[in-house]
């Protein structure tokens, strides 16, 4: 079950907590990756980690350019493309009365713009293939919101509805697209973060804890496989239950 | 017929799973050959790779019949 041998995937934001989890997960599976992010040092050394059979595209999300020739470059280099995981993303917190234009601009276009410019790119092979998955890192943020992060939420909301209009358009040719929403986390920044804050955040956890970026690669890789082809315009929630919706 | 006619009438046949009979130039892809709006835009896929030819999407939204395909390449193709 969910083996992705013979299978290429590109992954955005594959440096980061979450990121190089999923990326990690679907090697395991037997998929060739291609990883992109912007820390072109981070991205050579996780290559490295990962194994010569697989490539670094670095690419800055907020150039659509960049963004537009990624899916061919990552074509080019793996022969074919049979996921997407449309993971990178960034904030720029601020109270809805305080955001800047540019912390607005900033988050939309990476997490949605750049989401949206790739799906677009990625339908063409994997239309032709008659098979495809792609698969957007959203939050439990876009469903419930969060005082701070209007910019943020907007976007991880707006992955879920264009993922479900792209899932309608695409399911006739094979492609399914779906979106995998992580609660909390345990990353870098939730370590800084002092205990008493911790205690407070898992309070509202049924689960009791942090989630892990395994957690996300496992959900990551079940909807990149072959089984589940029945599953579209969906989002799964990972988040130890603090949202059940 | 044109050797453009008959490797279009192949692509279209192919694609759509329809009988070459029905496939006559005045034919239209959604209206008498069953196509879907993203049928048009794989045919138009198609057509690009097997002309080298590039159809922009101003130029792919007026064709609608196989004969608008059918002159649209020949008009354009190197």
């Amino acid at each position: 079950m969910f083996d992705l041998t013979g299978m290429s995937a590109l992954v955005t934001g594959a440096s980061g907590g979450i990121g190089s989890a999923v990326a990690r997960a679907l090697a395991a599976q037997g998929a060739r990756l291609a990883i992109s992010g912007s820390n072109v040092e981070k991205l050579e050394a996780f290559r490295a980690e990962l194994g010569d059979d697989h490539v670094a595209l670095p690419c800055n999300l907020s150039d659509g350019a960049a963004v537009d020739a990624l899916v061919p470059q990552a074509v080019e280099a793996l022969g074919q493309l049979d996921i997407l995981v449309n993971n990178a993303g960034v904030t720029r917190d601020n109270l809805a009365m305080r955001m800047k234009d540019e912390e607005w601009d900033q988050v939309i276009r990476v997490n949605l713009e750049a989401a949206f410019r790739l799906c677009r790119a990625a339908a063409k092979p994997m239309m032709k293939a008659r098979f495809g998955r792609i698969i957007s890192i959203t939050s439990v943020v876009g469903a419930t919101g969060n005082p701070g992060q209007a910019n943020y939420a907007a976007s991880k909301a707006g992955l879920v509805g264009m993922s479900k209009a792209l899932a309608q358009e695409l399911a006739s040719r094979g492609i399914t697209v779906n979106c995998v929403a992580p609660g909390f986390i345990r990353s870098a920044m939730t370590d800084v973060l002092p205990d008493a804050q911790k205690e407070a955040l898992t309070a509202r956890i049924p689960a009791g804890k942090l989630g892990e970026g395994d957690d996300i690669g496992a959900a990551v890789v079940y909807l990149a496989s072959r089984e589940a082809t029945y599953v579209t315009g969906q989002t799964l929630h990972v988040n130890g239950g603090m949202a059940m919706i | 017929m044109s050797e453009t006619a008959d490797r279009v009438k192949k692509i279209v046949v192919e694609h759509l799973g329809v009988e070459a009979e029905k496939v006559t130039e005045d034919a239209s892809f959604i209206d008498d050959l069953g196509a879907d709006s993203l049928d048009i835009v794989e045919l138009v896929m198609a057509f690009e790779e097997e002309f080298g030819v590039e159809i922009p999407d101003d130029a792919a939204e007026k064709i609608s019949t196989v004969k608008d395909a059918i002159s649209f390449i020949d008009a354009n193709k190197g």
